[in-house]
């Protein structure tokens, strides 16, 4: 099946499933992308899981993403990557979200592979993951307090003392 | 034809001689042990320790320095080389290290990671194992020659044979390893 072919069959399944307007189509490079509502992600992903043609069986990997530009509402965006490996069918799902929700409910359930990687979005980006079995900083040392890939902190380490401007005639 | 090589193992430190017996200090005589059988832990977490494993083969070989026999465990260990980029997660675990050694100890800290965080300006990556650990010796470079590890190795090796046997006892080194919450 070619791309647009597949973007467009596995969105007839979701319209007929959960009704139109539910997911949004594009296709980037060689890739169906859905953008979908944040309610209904879990409902999805298992329907795309556990759907006979659909069957997307792995979950390849998934992470967060941080606009700090976009509109309030979309400031803060995940991604889910699937594939089906007995057709070689591949398809990721995008939701976005305002700072002040940054909850969605853990995929754990239905790929175990998707703890450590909740645990990552959790560390770096600070979403907030429900039914995760053990959701704590998973790369970052325990004691920070912040989430370090949000575009208000800066990326530097704010312990050094030798970056001062008079160090460099400015 | 016999080949006359002049082998020059170590110098005898300065003392008086006589017929059948020779007196120095304590001092100079456990500096002369210590300086020419230290045991390097190799403390290698990226790049820098490549370096180290060419300074270990046979092209280099650490082994002439008397060093011959590297300790993976700390307690039996009386150098720390510490060579690559030290995450602040690591950061604890390094001082671990550090606290199981036994005196006399010594850090040589390689390579510009290790000494100042190096290029990694950055939130996950320790600014310099000094801030975890006292250094006794930084080796500059991003990842520095292996000739550079070995003269910071030597450097090593001079203070090992200078220090005074009193040294660790001393409150000025208690008031170091108080800075770092070492007891
Ligand atoms: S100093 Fe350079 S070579 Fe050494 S660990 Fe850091 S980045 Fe690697």
């Amino acid at each position: 099946m070619i791309v647009s072919e597949l973007g467009q069959y596995i969105q007839d399944k979701i319209v007929a499933k959960f009704g139109e307007g539910t997911s949004k189509l594009e296709i980037h490079y060689d890739f169906p992308v859905l953008i979908v509502s944040k309610s209904l992600v879990y409902d999805l992903l298992d329907f795309l899981k556990n759907d006979e043609s659909l069957a997307f069986n792995y979950l390849t990997t998934m992470c967060g993403a941080h606009y700090p530009n976009a509109h309030t509402e979309m400031e803060f965006g995940l991604m889910y990557q699937l594939h089906n490996f007995e057709n070689n069918n591949r398809v990721r799902i995008k939701v976005f979200m305002p700072k002040s929700d940054l909850n969605m409910k853990s995929m754990t359930p239905l790929w175990p592979a998707a703890n450590w990687m909740e645990r990552e979005a959790y560390d770096f980006y600070g979403f907030i993951f429900s039914g995760h079995p053990n959701l704590k900083r998973i790369l970052n040392m325990d004691d920070m307090n912040y989430h370090p890939m949000r575009k208000e902190y800066p990326l530097e380490d704010a312990t050094r003392h030798d970056k001062e401007d008079k160090y460099f005639g400015r | 034809m016999k080949k006359n090589i002049d082998i020059n193992a170590a110098y005898k430190p300065d003392g008086i001689e006589g017929e059948g017996y020779f007196l120095t200090t304590l001092d100079k005589v456990v500096g002369l042990g210590r300086k020419n059988s230290l045991w390097p832990l190799p403390f290698a977490t990226s790049c820098c320790g490549i370096e180290f494993m060419a300074t270990m083969a046979a092209g280099y070989d650490l082994s002439r320095f008397g060093s011959e026999r590297l300790s993976f465990s700390p307690r039996q260990a009386d150098l720390l080389m510490v060579m690559g980029t030290i995450s602040k997660k690591m950061g604890p675990i390094l001082r671990q290290v550090y606290e199981q050694m036994a005196e006399p100890k010594w850090v040589l800290s390689v390579g510009a990671c290790a000494c100042s965080g190096g290029i990694f300006d950055s939130y996950s990556v320790l600014q310099g194992i000094d801030r975890v650990i006292p250094v006794d010796v930084y080796v500059p470079g991003c990842p520095p020659r292996p000739e550079q590890i070995i003269e910071g190795f030597m450097k090593i090796q001079h203070l090992v044979e200078t220090e005074s046997l009193r040294r660790r006892e001393s409150e000025e080194y208690k008031k170091l390893l108080g800075t770092y919450g070492i007891q």
